[in-house]
Parts: structure tokens; sequence; C-alpha cells
């Protein structure tokens, strides 16, 4: 196949899909089964490129242009390669656990669901495929608008007021800041293409790149850096497949792939070294990330207490691309990964918890790990992931991390993200401990693992974490690719 | 033939308009010939856009007496591209109108309305093609009384009223532009366009051209409603029947900003505005606050049609800035929101028309439930309401980028920043309306509405269209822009 195709297949898929689902969406087995369908085919699809990008090729693909120069352009580099597999392959798990979690809970619009789940897909692939800041903007709106109707999905105010926060700070941050971001690289440097080594060394003064550096973190409200990190508990509102894939994966990670992307492709590491703000950025994300560590602690909630730690993560990311080495920001770049299949696992036993209990709060959970021993056990291997213990995927990244920060001499932060892997046991540990330990308050009669579709997943992924233990250096080997200025034929 | 188009694109609707008004009751024959003088007058518009693309112009003496004693029609790329969209916007009304019209005026005066649509409609193609300063005073009047009879005529009482505050205003307008042209008259002895820009600078240090300036400026403002001259807009869209609300919003507004860049440019030169008389620095706090100002106005209007009146204030207030910035990249933003807005604001008014059809009126209320109910006319308002805020890859933003470009080239970083605030505003306000049609459950679920009829439908979906098609592929209408621009600016570019 061409390039071309290879590119527009994995676009195409979730569209099609899409059609397939609201086509048959009066008959629940064949729009359930299609969702799988499309999951699949875009994964492999999705795969159809890895072996090109591997090789050190860029396949590239030009839609249209809007204006000259600016267009929508694809180019796969490694970074979206893995990212692209990463939201793609871990929709299979979760469109099944969907499927399982929806019927459990009696959720009702399952079409709509689905529907604007397969739409949300398409635009991460479109976020992890763009070739130029102008591109993946487009997409990064359209992710926003998909997901909103996620969001607000149960209908009640509740659930609208969250939704309504969820739109507004990242529809706002976007428009004021990114919009305002990509106009001014636009107009400076007179391109916005992705390009290895950025594009802003010799056109842009570091003044005016320090200002736009600050615009650019800001404007990325996904990466929910603080002060904007409010849509991210906000959203918890919406059904957990969406907390688990969206804002667990699909969407978080589009925000710090963007932050990277953005650190490695438009400024360069290089330049972004001379830059007065990155320090002040690499500050911030310390404070964000141990601020929101120490919130984490203090939710009763399960699903509140992984968003905080969510954006305590996220901040790690931020942290490995502001540190401005190589070895930091392959670090985030793999914590990319690690973090997503640990904190699905999470969110995954949360519903499933849900699902078999009804029950939100931790302090209710006591002793039910004698009665769903599956879904604790996973939760336990994902915690690990998340904390970063060996043999669990998560402690390379913070490992690289670490190096990273030791390599730029910034003891400091090195000290952080010490503190933080003891808050990340100190919240995410108990819960377990709790529901192995703890009598339970209730008696506990009747309580049974959540039903086979949700509980498949959450394993396979708690499998997943451990799997990646050992695939971290393959992974890496992809990864570093994005580094080299001349892509190697 | 082919030499008689500019004559001929004037003349088809004018005299059309006494015909269908004498043929009385005939509705239906009424609205026939209406719709074929403004189809024809749409091809016209298309042949003579295509033969002055390249940057040519064309001349044009009325009744063969040679200008600058006879009347001159001129045709450069300037004015083809806003005849084009007068064309165009009242060849997709006409379908849309036959429906609408019929259930909001009554039976006995659809011929006099459509006369006085055409003449209308001959009004604001006559002001555009006439390159006589008197003739386009004429032109102003004929369209604009044609326009208060058409507002008058509105479904709610205050209709008359707000067609009355109109007529006020456009009347001190249309009187202070009269003024400023004798004025003209007096030093210069001559009314040609062209012939004034040639005699104007011996004379351009007198108090008395200084004055004409002023009046000419001040008098098109009330027209083009620039804030805050802008007040009688709000209520003459609000109250005036759908069909003339999407027509006078896509196009009177737009003839008043060609006029203005007309006489700012062609007549009195970049120089004498801007650098003499700073026009830029003047026009600009107005923008800004034209902007600002009834974009939060907006936001708290209940009535859907009124919270769009106050968007197209907004709106001009954009143009104007583009003009404001006195460079060649704003004024092809200007040139270029004349045509995306026209557009998008034509479809949301007609989807608000659709709306009215089978709703009965547009209050936010009254919108409950209309998402589900008629689901491709509220589609149109939600794509259209995309374009109108300046989301990518619709009409507006391909505006919206090149008017932050002339913000930045001009080193204006504030007013950059200002521009997407208000595109904040605008989604604030475009998402008010969605909230409700989408979210909120209807008072009497019972009730059966019906999508809005295919008449009405069709013309909605296909400017809705539009709005995508030229904000993905740019190339065309920023490229005519660009043409109309360079056209405009004539010899004394910056």
């Amino acid at each position: 196949m061409s390039d071309s195709m290879l590119i527009a297949l994995p676009l195409a898929v979730p569209l099609i899909g899409l059609l397939l689902i609201v086509a048959s969406g009066r008959v629940d087995w064949l729009r359930d089964g299609f969702t799988v369908a499309t999951a699949v085919a875009m994964f492999t699809a999705v795969l159809q490129l890895l072996p090109k990008v591997s090789a050190g090729e860029r396949p590239r693909l030009e839609l249209f242009e809007l204006l000259p120069g600016l267009g929508i352009t694809f180019e796969i580099e490694p970074l979206g390669m893995v990212f692209a597999m990463l939201a793609s392959g871990l929709w299979i798990l979760t469109a099944l656990y969907a499927i399982g979690y929806m019927r459990g809970a009696k959720e009702k619009h399952h079409t709509r669901f689905h529907a604007f789940f397969a739409v949300a897909l398409f635009s991460a692939t479109g976020i992890a495929f763009a070739g130029n800041m102008f591109t993946l903007f487009v997409f990064y709106e359209v992710l926003t608008l998909s997901t909103y109707p996620l969001v607000a999905h149960k209908g009640t105010d509740a659930a609208r007021a969250g939704a309504r926060t969820y739109l507004g700070l990242l529809l706002g941050t976007s428009v004021a800041f990114l919009l305002l971001a990509t106009l001014l690289t636009w107009w400076l440097a007179g391109t916005l293409d992705f390009t290895p080594g950025g594009i802003m060394t010799g056109r842009v003064d570091p003044v005016h790149g320090s200002i736009l550096l600050l615009l650019f973190m800001y404007g990325i409200g996904k990466a929910a850096l603080m002060p904007f990190h409010r849509w991210l508990p906000a959203a918890m509102v919406a059904p957990t497949p969406v907390s688990a894939l969206l804002h667990a994966v699909a969407v978080v990670k589009a925000g710090v792939f963007t932050v990277l992307k953005v650190t490695v492709y438009l400024f360069g590491l290089d330049y972004l070294a001379e830059l007065a703000t990155s320090e002040v950025v690499l500050y911030i994300a310390v404070f964000t990330l141990l601020a929101a560590s120490l919130v984490a602690l203090r939710q009763d909630n399960l699903k509140a207490r992984l968003a905080y730690s969510t954006v305590s993560q996220l901040s790690y990311i931020v942290v490995g691309a502001m540190l401005v080495n190589q070895i930091a920001a392959l670090g985030g770049s793999l914590h990319i990964v690690m973090h997503a299949f640990g904190k699905i696992t999470l969110f995954f036993c949360a519903g499933a918890i849900y699902v078999a209990t009804k029950k939100t709060e931790i302090s209710d959970m006591d002793g039910l790990g004698r009665r769903m021993p599956i879904t604790f056990a996973a939760f336990f291997l994902g915690a690990l992931c998340v904390i970063g213990i060996p043999p669990m995927g998560g402690v390379w990244s913070k490992w690289h991390l670490m190096m990273g920060a030791f390599d730029a001499g910034y003891g400091l932060v090195v000290s952080a993200l010490m503190i933080s892997t003891l808050l990340n046991i100190g919240y995410l540990i108990p819960p377990v401990v709790r529901a192995f330990l703890l009598p339970p308050k209730d008696g506990g009669g009747g309580v049974r693992e959540a039903p086979f579709l949700c509980v498949l997943p959450l394993s396979l992924t708690a499998l997943g974490c451990l799997a990646l233990f050992f695939l971290a250096e393959n992974l890496a080997a992809v990864l570093s690719g994005m580094f080299s200025a001349t892509p190697a034929l | 033939m082919l030499e008689h188009l500019p004559a001929l694109q004037v003349a088809i609707t004018l005299t059309a308009a006494p015909v269908i008004m004498m043929l009385g009751r005939a509705a239906r024959l009424a609205w026939l010939l209406t719709t074929l003088s403004c189809w024809a007058s749409f091809a016209v518009a298309l042949l003579l856009f295509n033969q002055v693309a390249d940057g040519s112009v064309i001349s044009y003496e009325m009744g063969g007496w040679a200008p600058p004693w006879g009347i001159e029609y001129s045709i450069d790329a300037a004015n083809a591209w806003v005849l084009l969209i007068i064309g165009l916007i009242s060849a997709l009304v006409m379908p849309f109108a036959r429906r609408s019209v019929e259930q909001e005026i009554s039976e006995s005066r659809i011929a006099l309305f459509y006369s006085a649509f055409l003449l209308a409609n001959a009004g604001l193609i006559g002001i555009t093609l006439t390159a006589d300063a008197f003739n386009i005073f004429v032109f102003f009047e004929i369209s604009a009384l044609a326009s208060y009879a058409l507002i008058a005529m509105g479904q709610d009482r205050r209709a008359v009223l707000s067609a009355y505050q109109y007529l006020i205003m456009g009347t001190v307008g249309t009187t202070f532009l009269l003024i400023g042209i004798g004025f003209l008259y007096i030093m210069t002895g001559t009314l040609n366009l062209g012939d004034l820009a040639a005699r104007l600078p011996e004379v351009s240090d007198t108090r008395t051209i200084r004055a004409a300036f002023g009046f000419i400026a001040v008098g098109i403002s009330l027209k083009l409603a620039l804030f805050p001259l802008h007040l009688w807009l709000p209520n003459a869209y609000t109250y005036a029947p759908s069909m003339v609300t999407v027509f006078l919003s896509a196009t009177a507004t737009k003839v008043a900003i060609y006029v203005l860049l007309r006489f700012v440019y062609g007549v009195f030169g970049y120089e004498f505005s801007f650098l003499e008389l700073s026009m830029g620095w003047l026009l600009m706090p107005l923008a800004v606050l034209g902007i600002v100002v009834p974009s939060l106005v907006a936001v708290f209007q209940t009535n859907v049609k009124r919270l769009l009146a106050y968007s197209s204030v907004a709106q001009v207030g954009y143009m104007i800035l583009g003009i404001s910035f006195a460079s060649m990249l704003g004024l092809t933003a200007s040139i270029l929101h004349l045509f995306n807005h026209a557009i998008t604001k034509a479809a949301l008014f007609m989807a608000v028309g659709c709306l009215v059809y089978r709703l009965g009126g547009v209050s936010l209320s009254q919108l409950a439930g209309a998402g589900q109910r008629m689901p491709w006319t509220m589609g149109a308002f939600v794509i259209a309401g995309l374009s109108l805020i300046g989301v990518p890859l619709t009409a507006g933003f391909v505006t919206k980028w090149h008017l932050l470009q002339a913000a930045l080239e001009g080193g204006m970083w504030p007013i950059a920043v200002l521009l997407l605030g208000t595109s904040l505003l605008a989604a604030l306000y475009i998402w008010k309306v969605v909230e409700s049609a989408y979210f909120r459950e209807p008072e009497d679920s019972t009730e059966v509405i019906r999508e809005a009829p295919l008449g009405l439908l069709l013309p909605t979906l296909l400017l809705t269209a539009s709005t995508v098609v030229f904000g993905v592929l740019g190339h065309f209408t920023v490229e005519s822009a660009r043409t109309a621009a360079s056209a405009l600016m004539g010899g004394g570019s910056p």
C-alpha cells in the first residue's frame, strides 16, 4: 500500500465505524459488535505503519491546503506512532469493557455513547499523525467537542455542570492561548511544520520564544498544568469507560503528547534551553506534581483520587519535556505509555467495583478484596505501575526522568520526584490494603466479581503493565528515533 | 450584449419591480418573476466578476454620455466582489422566501412586498456599480426607502416602530452623505469618483474638504451601523420578516462598508485619509468597542434573532478593525469578511427563519427540544455558528486568521489577544442557543413539530455547506479579496 493509503486508513476506519454504529443503533448486539470490530480494525490499520516508522521512514500525506503553506497534513514520526498505537490498542479493551459496563450499570443512550467514542478516537489519531501545528490544533478542538457529550452523558444537572467546566476550560484555554501561540509561531517563524530540531532557532528571538512557550503550555489545557487542571476532576462525572480511555489515555495524553511534540519539533530542545521561561514551566510542573498528589491523598471518592493522581502524573511528562535533555524527554514519552496502562487498569477496576457494588467511596470498600480478588489484584498491579516499582513498566519511565534530572543538575526536581513517589504509595496502596485486610463493614454479602466483559479487560491491562517492564527497551528504541534530525533511511 | 452588462445588472431588478407591483394579487407569479430576475442578476454579477477577476476595470458610459459629464458605471475587482455577494444572497434567498413570505405576509401584500424587495436589491446594486457620487446618494435612498417598507411589513407591531427608527437614522445618514458630496462638488465641480480623486489633491488642504470627509464618513458609518451609530440595527433585524433579515443582514451593511472603502481609498486616497486625518486611529477604538460591547450585549439576549443582530454589529466591528490597520493585509481581511460574514450570517438567519416557520418564534425558551425535532435546521445553525465563532475549517476562521495576522503585522498584540477573547464571547452566545435547543426538554412534549419544509431547508443547508467549503478552500476567496484590495488601494498603497 502507498503511504497515503496507510495513513488514511486508520483515520477512515473510525469514521466508517461511526456510520455503522449509528446505522445499527437499534440492534444492540450488532452495534456492540461493530464497536469492537471498528476498534480491532483501527488498531490493525495503525500497526501497518509501524515497520516503516521504526525503519526510520516518515510517511506523509497532504490532504489539502487551506492557505499557501497552511494545510491539513499528516506525517508519522515515532512519538505519534506510539501514541496512536496506544490509543487504538487500548480502545479494543475499552470497547469490550464499555459494553459490559454500560449494560451492567444500566446506562442509557448506548448508541450515542459508542458513536462519540469513535469520533474521539478519530480525533486522537488525527492529533497523533498531525504533520503541523495547525492540523494538530484542528483535531485537538474536535477531540474536545466530541468528548463533551460523553462527559455530559448522564444528563443530570451534576453531569451538565461538570461538562460545562470541562468544555469551558478546554475550549477557553485552547482558543485564547493555543490558537494565539500557533498564530504567533506562524507569524514569527513562517511555518508550522513539525521539524526535527525545531523551527524556532534563528527565526524567533528568545524573548518572543519565552512568551510563546508560556502560551503553548497554558494553551494545551489537556496537559492539566495548574491552575487549569479543574476540568479533569470535573470530567469524572462521565461513565467510567470514558474516564478510563479518554481521561487517563486519549484526551490527557493528547495534551502531554502535544507538549512533547511542541517542545521537540517546534521549539527544539537546544532552543528551549535558551529560554528564560522553560525553567518557570518546569517549576510550575513540579508544583502541580506535588500539589495534585497531596490533594489526591485527601479524596475519598475513588475516581476523584485517580483523577488528581492523573493531574500529578501528567506533570511528570511536562517535567520530562522541560528538563531539555534527551533522556528526560524520552522518559516523558515512555511515561505516556506506562502511565496509560497503569491508570486505565485503575479506572477499569473503579468501574468494575461500581458495577458490582454501586460503591464509589474508598471508605466503603473495606473487605471487598476477598469478594472481588481479580479486580483488586489488578488494581494492585496498576498501582505499582503508576508508582513505578519493579517489575512494572512504570519503573523505566521514572528511571529515565530521574536520570534526566540528574544530568541537568536539578537536585530539587530529583527530590520532588522521590517525594511524589512516596505520595503515590500513600494514596494508591491504602485502597488495596483496606480491601484485602479490613473486615467488610456491612458483611459484604452477595457481592461478586463484575461481569466477565469488565473483568477480562482489566486483567489484560494489568498484565500489560507487567509486560511493559520487559518491552520498555524496544519501545525506547522506537521512540529515540524522534531526536534524529534526518531520518535514517 | 456583453458590453451592456453593467447597465443590465441594475436594469433587470429596477424594471421588474414596477411590473410586479402591477400584478396585484397574483402572489405566486410575483414570486416567480422576482426569483427569475434575482437569478438573472446573479448570472450577470458572475459574468462581470469573471471579466474583472484579473484586475482589469470595466467603464460603462450610461446613455452614451462620456464621464465626467455623464454617469459612469465602473467595475473593478472590488465592487464586482460586492455585486457577487448581493447576487448570491438574493438568488439563494428567493427559494427560501416563497413559503416563509406566504406565512408571514398577508396575501394581498405579497406582490408589493416583492416589488419593494426588488427595489431594495436594485438600490444596493446601483450603489455598488456607479462611479458617480450623487448617483450613490440616489441609490442609497432607493434601497433605504424600500427597506423601511420591507421592515415595516414584519408580523410584530413593533416592526413599524423599528422601521421608523431606521428611517430617522438612515435619513440622517444619507443627508450627511449628501452634504459631504455637495461640499466636494463645490470645491471641484465634479461628481465622478475618478475625476474627484484627480482634482482633490489641489484643494485637499481646505476646511471644506475636511468637513466633507467628516460628513461622508459619519453618514456612511450610520448606514453601516458602526458602533455607537448602530442603534437602528437590532430592532430592524429582529422585527423584520425572516427573509428580509436574511437579505439585509448579508448585504446592506456590506454595501455601506464598500462605499466607505471607495471614498476613503478611491476618492480621498490613502495619504489624505490615513496619514493626514489619521482615520485609522479614529476607527480603531470604535471598532474595538463595536466588537466588545455588542458581543457582551448579545450574550444576554433571549431572542435569537436579536442575539444575532447584535452579533452583526460586532461583526461590522471586525470589518472596520481590518480597515483601521491601514494596511494591505488588514484591507484584505475586511474585504474577505464581507463575503465570509455574508454567507455565515445569511445561513444563521435562514436557520432562524426555518425555526420561526415551525415554532412561531425564536426566544430561547421556545427553542427547547428543537435539536431533536428539527435536526437538520439546528445542525445548520450549529455549523454556521461555528463559522461565526471562527472555528478552523469554516469561512469565519479564514477571516480571523488574516485579521489576526494584520494585527500582528501592525505590531498590535493586545488587539490580537482581544480578537481571540471576543471569539470566546461568540462561542458563549452560540452555546446558549445550542444548550436550549439540545439539552432542554420542551414544555409540551406531546406537540408534534416537524422539520422545516424542503424549500426553506435546502437554501439553508446550501449556505451552511458553503461556509465549510470556503473554510476549507480558502484560496479562492483570499485571492479575490486580495485582488479587490489592490484594486481599491490603486496607486496609493502604503
